[in-house]
């Protein structure tokens, strides 16, 4: 157990070191959600308090996901990918250490929101540890959709366009923008099976002391059993891709 | 003790599409020894190394690697090899020395022994020099060779090789064959694939051939050379003029056939001893002076090709 942790940590290291400065991580993963956040402050005069937690999430999403595509896509192009499945670690801690260098990304991308609304727009957290786990869950959440989403995609170039076609409809449909009060009844089933929707509610909870639509436990067990799925999922994926 | 270190029975693959790329092949490497696995393009070679290494799953058979099943115990086997694929993939903004930690980490090999392992391993390959420079900056051979040494860092028992000199000139195969010959005395088992039958024939100890998803025949290169050989050639110049190839044919005990070639004769024989006394003795007879008399050593490509049972039309 512990050694597999440690290979994936190896793994994670490697993929920070060597796609941290990829533009795809840059452009998509770290200036769109910042860019984003710029925009909405300037229309609204300002974050409003409801804004930040979705901005927060939407750039932990972003951030983790485009990582993920962008060192995996582009490994299984190159052959650099099965060098990982030549060396005696389990298709788990290959699939784990992949999520952990999205995940940290997604973290550093979230950075400069939270900075923005918390030291600046002055919005002080409502629970300031259950923030902390929240961001957690939904980075880890994030890369893990990344990894699993990652081995459909066979092309580089056709990186982001699949993931900001699968990135955007939820970024709308998942509380984080537009509050659910002010969407058509008839798209709340949708908006319940979008993981970012708990994702964003366990931030939101943290953030502001309320959710909008799930109940603050069921918005953290379903972000944890979302990215532990996706995780899970993600390993078999890699499995299936020996040939 | 068991000594073999690669035991293959029955191993076949069949891909969802249905194709069978191999039939069910057996074959043992030996502890020590350098197996040459040489095919065409698309003879199988590729699809049976990964199934070996446990890159794609076995249709059916078995693969015993130092005694393990590789089915069962792909973790444990992959800790006693090493696997150099066909392409030079390692991770591009790494230096050569973080690329062979890592590959040293994830293998297991632990902190000061990982980092004495990489030391060493790029000294034996010449590449101390590049230590700190990142992978992509690399030329096509020192990649090659860099793609080796992490396949060696964490010392394994037996070294898998696709294709490992393709691509490359001629000076950094030989100075890659070198490496090998030497690495296997120090005692790991060389598994090398290759569609070069020069490669095959002047590195391995003995050599399997696969086509069509078949081991057709296996045998030390002599031993296939013999078995298989083709018709010997030899190279004739007279002077002050070439005769007629008709007339030399008919002349000479033992011809098979005479062309021109590049303004020479060549001559193919079936027994040189008496073809060289031939012509000799022709030459005299013919008051022609020779210019030029060379046995041209049986065409490796030659030999291969009759193994496989195909043949160019040149």
């Amino acid at each position: 157990m512990i050694d597999e942790l440690e290979k994936a940590m190896y793994i994670a290291l490697k993929d920070l070191q060597e796609y941290y400065m990829k533009p795809g991580s840059i452009s998509w993963g770290i200036l769109f959600p910042f860019v984003f956040a710029l925009a909405f402050m300037f229309r609204h005069g300002g974050l409003t308090t409801w804004l930040v937690p979705g901005m927060i999430s939407l750039a932990l999403f972003f951030g983790a996901t485009s990582m993920s595509g962008m060192s995996i896509v582009f490994e299984r192009r190159i052959g650099s990918f099965e060098r990982l499945l030549l060396f005696p670690a389990s298709y788990i801690g290959i699939a784990l250490g992949k999520s952990l260098s999205s995940f940290f990304l997604g973290l550093v991308s979230a950075v400069p929101i939270f900075l923005l609304a918390y030291f600046i727009l002055h919005v002080i957290p409502a629970h300031a540890i259950l923030l902390v786990l929240a961001i957690i869950l939904a980075s880890f959440a994030s890369s893990s959709f990344g990894v699993l989403l990652s081995f459909i995609i066979k092309e580089p170039e056709q990186v982001m366009v699949i993931l900001n076609l699968v990135r955007f409809p939820m970024m709308f449909l998942s509380d984080v923008i537009i509050p659910v009060s002010l969407m058509p009844h008839y798209l709340l089933s949708i908006v319940l099976i979008q993981p970012l929707t708990y994702m964003t509610e366990a931030i939101r909870y943290a953030s502001i002391g309320s959710c909008d639509i799930v109940s603050p436990l069921a918005a953290y067990v379903v972000s944890f059993l979302i990215g532990l799925a996706f995780l899970l999922l993600a390993a078999y994926a890699i499995k299936r891709s020996r040939t | 003790m068991d000594e073999y270190a690669i035991r293959v029975e029955g191993l076949k693959k069949t891909y969802p599409s249905g194709t069978i790329a191999v039939k069910g092949i057996s074959f043992c490497v030996k502890k020590g020894e350098i197996f040459g696995f040489l095919g065409p393009n698309g003879a199988g070679k590729t699809t049976t190394v990964r199934m070996l290494v446990g890159l794609a799953e076995i249709t059916s058979g078995k693969v015993e690697i130092c005694k393990y099943d590789v089915s069962k115990n792909r973790k444990h086997v992959q800790r006693l090899i090493g696997v150099v694929p066909d392409i030079s993939n390692l991770y591009s903004e790494l230096t050569c020395y973080q690329n062979l930690l890592f590959s040293a980490k994830m293998y297991g090999v632990k902190g000061s022994i990982a980092r004495k392992n990489a030391e060493e391993i790029l000294s034996f390959f010449g590449l101390e020099r590049y230590r700190d420079m990142k992978f992509k900056a690399l030329s096509k051979g020192l990649k090659r060779r860099l793609t080796i040494a992490a396949a060696l860092v964490h010392n394994p028992r037996v070294l898998f090789l696709d294709e490992p000199t393709s691509g490359l000139d001629i000076i950094s195969r030989r100075l890659l064959w070198d490496e090998l010959i030497e690495l296997n005395k120090r005692g790991i088992t060389i598994f090398l694939t290759t569609h070069n039958i020069y490669e095959a024939f002047n590195i391995s100890h003995r050599v399997a051939v696969i086509n069509k998803g078949k081991i057709v025949v296996v045998g030390t290169p002599q031993e296939l050379g013999r078995k298989f050989s083709v018709k010997e050639v030899i190279e004739i110049g007279f002077y002050p003029y070439n005769p007629e190839p008709r007339d030399l044919l008919r002349s000479i005990k033992g011809a098979l056939d005479v062309r021109r070639s590049n303004g020479y004769l060549e001559l193919i024989i079936d027994n040189e001893v008496d073809a060289l006394e031939g012509v000799v003795s022709y030459a005299k007879h013919k008051g022609l002076g020779i210019s030029l008399l060379r046995l041209k050593e049986a065409d490796a490509e030659e030999v291969f090709l009759k193994i496989i049972g195909e043949r160019i039309d040149r």
